[in-house]
């Protein structure tokens, strides 16, 4: 490995809070994270987690009111995202960094034709005039597999696979450094799903985009990304190449995890869900959060924060490796 | 969408027969008829006379039967009262309407729409809750009162716009905006609500992570999503208006249809009323069905609807 790496995202601190009337939801507490040029990210963690929230503040699109950035650095491709203005957010989103997100059923203009909304990216980022942003939208609409016949039709008339692809197209429409996909597989079906996956592996390729893949599914973990962060209530608990992750799980959250997903060589043994719930994200505890689930958790473990380990570039959060010869006892599959 | 068309504007003809017994029947069952209004120095026996050749002395069915002869022939008779034409006389009043519902809706718009779209955005706010008493003011205020009040301030006092009688472009502005900011409560709720239903949707997130600009996120897409409960209530009210506004017309001594329906119907000329409300039932009716018309300009969703003919479980 080159001493010198290029980053196209740099995230360091970042704390989202949702402030309502009542409480103030902690979505995220502290995320710190790094994406090298051209490669693979994924985000893994539960429904609640924070994954959605992070990604959102990379293009600072957090909804607000009620989501408000406490603090935190997000720099994008150079940009310094939260400190940009409206008007200069407008020309880094869509160029430099785009999103897919997670239902691709809601994520289109019902009333606009599927190439009218290609056409709007382009010609907002890129010095066309309007029939050469047309060919520019068919071309990337062949390019995920839509032939120009059905360009002219509305988002109702595709199906939900096709309206994902319309969305990727969208998203690539300007060669984005950096792509975030926001469980773009988790509302279809498991066929389209590969035909997506696949799809978004060739065009990263054919493009050497950067990517960041938050899901919950390990499975798409282990097929696109590089390396993974695990993401638990709104904190980063383990990070790593994909790998170091899968081969040497470290944190008992992400143990958890694996001991969760069916296996299919082995059809008897009894899933182990994690037990309990995740802490309301209202009112985490001081120590670390995921104490009240964990098997190894001493009292120690619910009043103070987690230690940092690390071993490489693999990095985790947990106190009971304060003790060398402590190890977690993950089921090999 | 020629067919549908078609059929929609042969729903017409049940609706004027309706339309049309109706008016006969409450005119007959109200008190004293066109000859006791037109009895000035009349003798009974010329009295008794002209209710024969009227018909009066045959019952309410056997006049409405003749009345409908002439319909079919496409004649909408003559007045009782005034001796002219049916036709004439609405006509020669309708562009005087026609002007003053759409300078009403111009002006009920213009209010309306930047006061819903805002409303929306700034849902809860101040600026959301001044909307809606602004809005709610415009609905309480009476009309007549208005009316009177705009006539004193703008007309008697500071002698800018004329108060009476149709002279031109500057003696609308009053009129319009009395019946303009009265119907605009219902339009400014209509695309509030509409509005904040559009501006939870994930394509709008979809489209500001593609940089669109905030502005063109409203303006373009939002509120082109948002447009079908407003073009409905927008195309009523100038619907509505359309039949000419009663109190409005009176107090500024508007040549409207309203006016002339009204007086119609007070000296009991129920050739001149039918036929004034038959006319405002049918532009009412067909003002809809443009509003229908765009309705799948608008929304590629329901242009399928309309070309596919009959959908399952789709009422038309």
């Amino acid at each position: 490995m080159e001493e010198k790496k290029e980053y196209v995202v740099e995230v360091e601190d970042l704390t989202v809070y949702y402030e309502l009337e009542k409480e103030t939801v902690k979505a995220v507490n502290g995320i710190s994270f790094k994406l090298e040029k051209g490669r693979t990210l994924g985000f893994v963690g539960e429904t609640g987690s924070g994954k959605t929230t992070t990604a959102l503040s990379l293009l600072h699109l957090v909804p607000d009111p009620p989501g408000v950035i406490k603090s935190g650095k997000v720099n994008v491709c150079g940009h310094d995202m939260l400190a940009l203005k409206p008007h200069q957010l407008t020309k880094v989103r869509g160029k430099d960094i785009s999103m897919i997100f997670q239902d691709p059923m809601t994520s289109l203009d019902p009333v606009f034709p599927v190439v009218d909304q290609i056409m709007e990216a382009i010609m907002l980022h890129e010095d066309v005039n309007k029939s050469e942003a047309y060919q520019k939208a068919i071309k990337m609409l062949e390019l995920v597999g839509i032939p120009e016949e059905r360009a002219h039709e509305y988002p109702h008339q595709f199906s939900g696979g096709m309206k994902q692809r319309v969305v990727i197209s969208i998203a690539l429409a300007c060669n984005p450094q950096v792509l975030i996909a926001d469980e773009p597989t988790t509302a279809l079906d498991v066929t389209i799903q590969a035909q997506v996956l696949d799809l978004m592996k060739n065009l990263r390729k054919q493009y050497g985009t950067s990517m960041i893949m938050i899901t919950h599914d390990l499975g798409i973990i282990a097929e696109v990304c590089d390396e993974v962060a695990v993401i638990y209530a709104g904190s980063i608990v383990e990070k790593g190449t994909v790998r170091e992750i899968f081969k040497h799980t470290r944190h008992p959250y992400t143990e958890g995890l694996f001991n969760s997903v069916p296996d299919v060589k082995n059809r008897g043994r009894e899933l182990t869900p994690i037990p309990g719930l995740m802490p309301d994200p209202t009112n985490l505890p001081a120590g670390c959060a995921f104490a009240e689930r964990c098997s190894y958790a001493t009292d120690a473990c619910k009043t103070n924060k987690p230690s940092e380990h690390r071993e490489g570039d693999h990095v985790f959060f947990c106190s009971a490796y304060d003790d060398p010869g402590f190890a977690i006892k993950r089921k090999d599959s | 969408m020629g067919r549908y068309i078609l059929k929609r504007i042969l729903q017409l003809i049940p609706v004027v027969i309706v339309v049309s017994f109706l008016i006969f029947i409450v005119m007959d069952m109200a008190s004293g008829d066109v000859v006791s209004a037109l009895s000035g120095d009349m003798t009974l026996a010329e009295q008794e006379l002209l209710r024969h050749q009227l018909g009066y002395d045959r019952g309410v069915l056997y006049r409405f039967w003749i009345y409908f002869k002439g319909l079919l022939h496409g004649n909408l008779g003559t007045s009782l009262v005034m001796g002219e034409s049916v036709w004439k006389l609405y006509i020669s009043r309708f562009p005087n309407t026609l002007v003053l519902a759409f300078a009403s809706c111009v002006v009920c718009y213009a209010l309306s729409l930047p006061l819903g779209i805002v409303s929306a955005i700034k849902q809860g706010s101040l600026v959301d809750n001044g909307c809606t008493v602004l809005a709610l003011l415009g609905l309480s205020i009476p009309n007549f009162w208005l009316g009177l009040m705009l006539i004193i301030a703008f007309s008697l006092k500071l002698k800018w716009f004329p108060s009476m009688d149709f002279k031109g472009f500057s003696s609308i502005i009053l009129p319009a905006f009395t019946i303009g900011t009265g119907m605009m409560a219902q339009l400014t709720r209509t695309t509030r609500s509409s509005m904040v239903d559009v501006i939870r949707q994930d394509y709008l997130r979809m489209l500001r992570a593609k940089g669109v600009p905030e502005n063109t996120v409203i303006t373009k897409h939002a509120f082109k999503n948002a447009l079908i409960p407003i073009i409905t209530i927008a195309g009523q009210q100038f619907a509505e208006t359309l039949g000419g506004a009663v109190l409005t017309e009176t107090v500024f001594t508007w040549p409207g249809v309203g006016r002339l329906t009204i007086s119609a119907i007070n000296s009991r000329d129920t050739v001149l009323a039918t036929g004034c409300i038959l006319l405002t039932t049918v532009f009412h009716c067909l003002v809809i069905l443009l509003v229908d018309i765009l309705y799948a300009y608008i929304d590629p969703r329901i242009k399928g609807q309309y070309v596919k003919g009959k959908r399952k479980g789709s009422g038309k």
